[in-house]
């Protein structure tokens, strides 16, 4: 008897001290995932803006000794062909990538270890005065007598955070700017949940307060059903149903939009909406709606002025959490949107959002080079507005709270 | 029962791994390797092949670091990689095992049929947006590209755009697939398809690399007899001179590896 008492005893012990544990672990989890993810995100900031191992140099007859980003892409373009704008002298940029000296000197001339390469591509650039070269910097001639190194910066918060242009694989300088993938995601997300929202309320009103039990017994599995559809499956119907039908109505060049993507993306947060919304709703106290009806009020009336303050933080909860999958989610958007990385001027245009470029682009960014880290920064940046939107929540579920 | 099978499925990826040469790298020769390896090993019961994808930059790494026999590439080796394996003092070798064709697609209703690399340039990177600025209706240009990760999109960029960047906002998709079915149904699209993946909902376009003067059509012919420009050899690049490698690349060069290639829709090496 005693030890069987023991025995149950050290269950209960054991139990418990599983509980704690995996308590524990989660958060110690969660935990590492953020520091990891923020780690390698800012690791961002410690990389050069010049492709890694490469470097520019010009002729050193030419007074300009410093090139942005920006300025490098549009050299490299040929959208500027003239170095007085950007303060250099009246005369032709030539641009010059490192495979060119193929064309010119065979491989197989350049020596063992290619010892030679330097000197040659050193006459090069000091031959040319409108030149600027994009070269390895194992293999980059010294920087004297006729030729300067460009100085390549480190990449900016300003680079980042409000940098327009998105050409994380562009040479020789690469583009990180959040702007066009941040108001994307904005925008997808503010037109799903604004399609989403009244809509699903109004299934929730319909579904606990006017349809009788036989209809609510079908219509509540068959939502709850959409929720389970795989996502990929919703961006396939997206770009061969929903994406025609947007350009037909709206007379569009292209059906791949915001809005396609934001429609999208409503019909997948309306079960999560619905059923919370409706649960909450049917959890209203009979004794209220009784005494609200007994007190001569219509059911209009009872549900506006009882049921929906009664349920509003279970409504908010519901509205968070369709934000939340408007927000994080990735495949379906990725195949509807067009992923264009603009800043969009309305609804009709395409968007990149950031969830897709981390899916589309992750896969073949070389492992710790910039382009990896900036897409670990984009998630942070995820991160930070999904938290930003619960806490939100929280604060007003208490407020009104209070009033009641 | 389970469980024997657990351990069947485990032995046997042990025994695998041990012997098999091991492939690595570009997604888009990942079919045709598949595919190679799959008839190499019906027809050499003891020879092990496994083929993993990546991209082409993973392949051609894991065969500095040595975790792969074979790094299979739908670009050239660029230089700097080049130098790392010298530097680790292996030999590289190359063999070109077939050669991919993109062809430019257009909305079957466009009227255009023949299109110059310069033309194409300036779409790409933005400078003509109407279709009525190269000869076509006043239809604005909408224009799609692959994601930049795939070798396709580098190839394109190299080829037909000499290097200069895609037009900022370009619409970009994750699949060749998913491209055939925008450009199907958008009045003003354009694209690049590999030549394996043309079919009747887009219309391929006739290019020219020499101003004007000739348009080629992209078809399996004119790409194997060399007049239409916009090809790309797929490689394999090894470093060691082993018996087994060797075995397996003289498969693939072989008449019937080289009917596979044929019949994914790839060009013949040889």
């Amino acid at each position: 008897m005693i030890k069987n008492k023991f025995f149950k005893r050290l269950i209960e012990k054991g139990v418990e001290a599983m509980l704690t544990l995996s308590g524990a672990v989660t958060s110690i989890i969660i935990l590492f995932m953020c520091i990891f993810l923020f780690v390698e995100g800012f690791g961002l900031f410690k990389s050069s803006t010049v492709e890694e191992g490469y470097s520019i140099y010009v002729n050193s007859e030419n007074p300009v000794s410093e090139l942005s980003p920006q300025e490098l892409k549009q050299i490299f373009d040929s959208e500027v062909t003239n170095w007085k704008e950007f303060g250099g002298k009246d005369q032709a940029i030539r641009v010059y990538r490192f495979d060119e000296i193929f064309k010119t000197y065979p491989e197989e001339e350049m020596g063992e270890d290619f010892s030679i390469l330097p000197i040659v591509l050193g006459d090069v650039v000091r031959e040319n005065e409108g030149i600027v070269a994009f070269l390895p910097t194992d293999f980059a001639p010294e920087a004297n007598n006729g030729i300067k190194m460009i100085p390549a910066d480190q990449i900016s918060f300003s680079d980042f955070f409000l940098g327009e242009e998105w050409l994380p694989t562009a040479t020789p300088s690469p583009l990180f700017g959040l702007m066009p993938l941040l108001l994307g995601t904005l925008l997808v997300s503010l037109l799903a949940i604004s399609i989403a929202l009244p809509l699903g309320l109004g299934v929730a009103i319909y579904l606990s307060e006017l349809a009788d039990e036989r209809t609510r017994r079908f219509m509540k599995p068959v939502i709850e059903l959409l929720a389970g559809i795989p996502s990929v499956v919703y961006g396939f119907f997206g770009l061969v149903v929903l994406a025609p039908i947007i350009q037909k109505t709206f007379n569009l060049p292209v059906g791949e939009t915001a809005l396609t993507g934001g429609v999208i993306l409503a019909i997948m947060a309306l079960p999560t909406i619905i059923s919370i919304a409706e649960d909450a709703m049917r959890n209203t106290p009979r004794e209220m709606r009784e005494a609200s009806l007994a007190l001569g009020a219509t059911k209009w009336q009872t549900i506006y002025k009882v049921i929906i303050p009664y349920s509003k933080s279970g409504i908010s909860a519901a509205v968070v959490l369709g934000i939340g999958r408007a927000i994080g989610e990735t495949m379906a958007v990725l195949m509807v949107t067009g992923n264009g990385a603009m800043i969009p001027g309305s609804v009709f245009d395409s968007v990149r959002t950031i969830p897709a470029t981390i899916a589309a682009e992750l896969g073949e960014a070389p492992f710790s080079g910039p382009h990896y880290q900036s897409l670990f920064l984009l998630g942070c940046v995820l991160f930070v507005i999904t938290m930003v939107i619960s806490v939100a929540s929280e604060v007003i579920s208490k407020k009104q709270n209070y009033k009641h | 029962m389970k469980k024997t099978m657990l351990v069947i499925i485990s032995m046997l990826s042990l025994t695998l791994a041990l012997n098999a040469q091991k492939i690595k790298g570009s997604d888009t020769v990942l079919p045709l390797s598949q595919k190679e390896a799959e008839s190499y090993m019906k027809a050499n019961p003891s020879g092990r092949v496994t083929v993993t994808g990546g991209g082409s930059g993973v392949g051609i790494s894991a065969l500095v670091d040595g975790t792969a026999d074979i790094a299979q590439s739908s670009r050239r080796i660029k230089f700097m990689e080049k130098h790392k394996i010298k530097e680790s003092g292996k030999t590289l070798r190359e063999v070109i095992v077939a050669y991919d064709a993109l062809a430019i697609v257009i909305h079957p209703s466009n009227p255009i049929s023949n299109m110059t690399r310069e033309q194409l340039e300036d779409i790409f990177t933005g400078k003509i947006t109407n279709w009525k600025q190269v000869g076509g209706s006043d239809l604005k240009i909408v224009a799609y590209s692959r994601e930049t990760s795939s070798g396709t999109y580098e190839f394109f960029k190299k080829s037909v755009l000499k290097d200069k960047n895609y037009v900022t906002g370009i619409m970009s998709l994750p699949a060749t697939g998913a491209i055939i079915q925008s450009i199907g149904q958008t009045k003003g699209a354009i694209g690049y398809v590999g030549v394996a993946y043309l079919n009747p909902s887009v219309k391929p376009v006739s290019v020219s690399y020499d101003a004007g003067k000739t348009f080629i059509a992209p078809t399996i012919e004119n790409a194997r007899n060399k007049t239409y420009p916009v090809v790309r050899p797929l490689y394999y690049y090894y470093t060691k001179s082993d018996a087994k490698i060797k075995k397996y690349i003289d498969f693939v060069l072989s008449p019937a590896g080289q009917k596979l290639v044929a019949e994914m829709g790839y060009v013949k090496a040889n």
